[in-house]
């Protein structure tokens, strides 16, 4: 049961939220900008399994499943606000939402 | 009766904090204004009647309403105090206010800023009752930095013409360089006597300090610095010329009746401290001397109507320092209150003359109004003669006389003294009748175009009763001051004149001036153009005409210096350094502007690159 040492679990972990990080940083597209955004909560989410199996806790479940509904939660508005955005402008591309920008 | 006291103040103030807020129809400000101040003049004078019939102990009513501060040993209170002093001054202030409130309903009727005259106005005047009924020299104060304010804005009122403005700066500034001295005095005073409780300082005064000594001599000088700048005497005059920028009526109020004689007041009030200093009491008799004289002669060159006017008070209040200075008291207080009948007649006929000429000032324009104006010619004329003295009738004769008979027997009284005054008479009656002979005679210049209204004639009517019956009640006036200012007699009179005879020196001068005025205006107008126009006559005209040349002095001695003080420490270190900050707050600025681009993608690289920093600080430092 004992079989995959945590420092795996953080390593990958590690790898995701790093694969996240650059998908948002290069992408221009706000839907793949959010795929994104998911991948990094997961690689957030492996490290925190990771570390209760090693602890033997019951800890690192619970907080993936608090990410779990937060990210549903931050999906199901950024989806919404997506549609309104493509309605408004035409596109998708982050770099023409620059309305805040002085 | 006496317990309403503090609703003669009150009401005006409640009044103006009214108009000055709420929004309303011209009739219900006029009605507001008036109705105030008619309540005020009621109130003080069922008060009067009551002080009369029944004299409070000691002559005297205090009013203590509450404590204003309390700090270490300083305790004054928000108190007033009722004296035969105060009393005369309250109802002439109130009563003549009441009248040249009724006469401003009609007068600025057509102005945009009627209901913030009307607020101004009643805070003046509750401004001016505070003043005189203070019991403590602090809320004297008050009242007197706040008939200054009132001042500033009304000779301001037109604030589009950026010369009223100036006018009112200047006003405001040259009265500053005397309320510094006063504040200084009270200072020097709580320090030297621990209170500022009037009474009590007339009281402790004579026992701390002997007659003449270094104390006593400086309060008394600073608190004259303080009269000398509200009552524009010498040296501080130059502001009252040119605070006729403001609306006529508030000329008449503020700068003819009431506020610049707030000076005479206080010394009047304080006059134990210039009994312990003689040569502060005969400084106020010379700087009366002196001002009265340079002022008539400056009056008698003027063109504009009311800076004819404006110098005629300026002269008149010198001879009321020139009672005050030679012990004469009562007789300065009995000149105020003519005073304020006939000069505030005098600036309300010429309101009168002002409007119906359409905005002309100038009395060489004028001429030929007595047929056309007859009630204005009338009021004018009586107060004109009451201005200049015509013996036997007029108010204004019986206080000049007095003051006469008092430069020449009362205590600090000399022959000096009484020769000015009478040249002063001799002044008074030459300007008085070139002005009335130049605008109402002669032939006419400037076609009539708007008749005063009712509201205008009466209280010029009322005044002028009041300028010829007034002078009537000196007896009875002298004996009901008795007890708080006593008339003091020299051992050996200085003049070797009797009451009577000084009385009849005047009235011939009197006389004097009329005939040469007549003779020069009227008789040989050439005559009067020739001696202008000659080149001594045109050097001396213009050099009265500038006042004495006074203010190209000080423009020159303060203001100049002072511009280029402030020019040459502009760029100084202290600015420097703020300049500094501005500067490097400027660049913060611009950095940190870069970085808010709008573009998501930079925020988050931004977000996670700093994070990284901030972890590799945890974990490596």
């Amino acid at each position: 049961m004992n079989a995959v040492p945590m420092s795996d679990g953080l390593i990958l972990g590690g790898i995701l939220f790093a694969l996240g990080l650059a998908g948002l940083l290069m992408r221009r597209n706000l839907l793949l900008i959010l795929v994104s955004i998911e991948v990094m909560l997961n690689g957030a989410g492996v490290a925190f399994v990771a570390a209760g199996s090693r602890w033997a806790q019951p800890d690192g479940q619970i907080m993936f499943l608090f990410i779990l509904a937060a990210a549903a939660a931050e999906v199901s508005v950024a989806l919404a606000l997506l549609v309104r955005y493509y309605r408004m402008r035409g596109t998708l591309d982050a770099d023409t939402a620059r309305g805040l920008g002085e | 009766m006496l317990g309403l006291l503090w609703l003669v103040p009150a009401i005006p103030f409640a009044s103006a904090l009214v108009l000055a807020v709420a929004r309303l129809p011209r009739k219900v400000v006029a009605w507001l204004a008036v109705a105030s101040i008619a309540a005020s003049t009621v109130i003080s004078l069922l008060i009067t009647y009551s002080f009369l019939h029944t004299p409070p102990t000691g002559n005297a009513y205090t009013q203590v309403l509450w404590r204003w501060l309390d700090v270490s040993g300083f305790h004054p209170d928000i108190a007033l105090y009722l004296d035969p002093l105060s009393l005369i001054f309250m109802v002439v202030v109130a009563f003549v206010s009441f009248l040249i409130h009724l006469y401003s309903t009609e007068f600025m009727i057509g102005d945009d800023g009627y209901a913030r005259f009307f607020a101004y106005m009643n805070l003046f005047v509750a401004s001016m009752l505070t003043l005189v009924l203070a019991n403590n020299l602090l809320l004297l104060y008050l009242g007197w930095e706040g008939v200054g304010l009132c001042s500033y804005l009304l000779i301001g009122f037109w604030y589009r013409d950026p010369v009223n403005g100036r006018a009112g700066r200047k006003a405001f500034i040259v009265t500053r360089v005397g309320d510094t001295s006063f504040v200084i005095g009270l200072f020097l005073l709580f320090q030297q006597l621990g209170t500022l409780n009037i009474q009590d300082l007339m009281r402790v005064a004579p026992e701390s300090w002997h007659v003449g000594s270094g104390v006593a001599v400086a309060v008394a000088f600073l608190l004259l610095g303080g009269a000398v700048g509200k009552s524009a005497q010498l040296p501080l005059q130059t502001w009252l010329p040119d605070a006729m920028a403001g609306p006529t009526p508030v000329s008449a109020l503020i700068h003819a009746a009431t506020m610049v004689t707030a000076g005479v007041y206080l010394i009047a009030r304080t006059h134990v401290l210039y009994a312990l200093a003689p040569s502060a009491q005969f400084a106020v008799a010379v700087i009366g001397a002196a001002t009265l004289l340079l002022a008539g002669f400056s009056a008698l060159t003027q063109h504009d109507l009311k800076r004819v006017l404006a110098y005629s008070t300026i002269s008149q209040i010198g001879y009321m320092f020139l009672a005050l200075g030679v012990g004469a008291w009562p007789a300065a207080v009995f000149h105020f209150m003519t005073h304020a009948f006939f000069k505030g007649l005098l600036f309300l006929g010429a309101g009168i003359i002002i409007q119906a000429l359409h905005e002309e000032h100038d009395i060489f324009r004028m001429g030929g109004l007595w047929k056309r104006l007859p009630v204005t010619f009338w009021t004018f004329l009586i107060a004109g003669c009451s201005l200049a003295g015509l013996p036997l009738i007029t108010a204004g004769a019986f206080s000049k006389d007095w003051i006469l008979w008092g430069a020449a027997s009362a205590s600090q009284g000399s022959t000096g003294l009484w020769v000015a005054a009478l040249i002063g008479v001799l002044l008074t009656s030459l300007y008085t009748f070139r002005m009335i002979f130049l605008v109402f005679f002669g032939e006419s210049h400037t076609p009539v175009t708007k008749k005063p209204g009712a509201a205008m004639l009466i209280p010029c009517i009322v005044l002028a009763f009041l300028s010829i019956a007034g002078g009537y009640i000196r007896i009875p006036f002298a004996h009901f001051l008795e007890e708080v200012l006593p008339w003091t007699t020299r051992v050996a009179a200085a003049v070797p004149l009797s009451e009577t005879a000084s009385a009849t020196a005047a009235g011939l001068v009197f006389l004097l001036g009329l005939v040469f005025a007549w003779f020069f205006i009227l008789r040989r107008p050439s005559l009067a153009k020739s001696l202008a126009t000659n080149p001594a006559g045109a050097a001396l005209h213009r050099f009265w005409f500038s006042d004495w040349a006074m203010d190209w002095l000080y423009e020159r001695i303060f203001v100049r210096p002072v511009l280029w003080i402030a020019q040459i420490g502009k760029g100084d270190v202290i600015d420097g350094s703020y300049d500094g900050l501005a500067i490097l707050t400027q660049g913060g600025w611009r950095a940190l502007r870069s970085t808010q681009s709008g573009k998501l993608r930079w925020y988050a690289a931004a977000i996670a690159g700093g994070t990284i920093v901030l972890i590799a600080v945890v974990l490596f430092l």
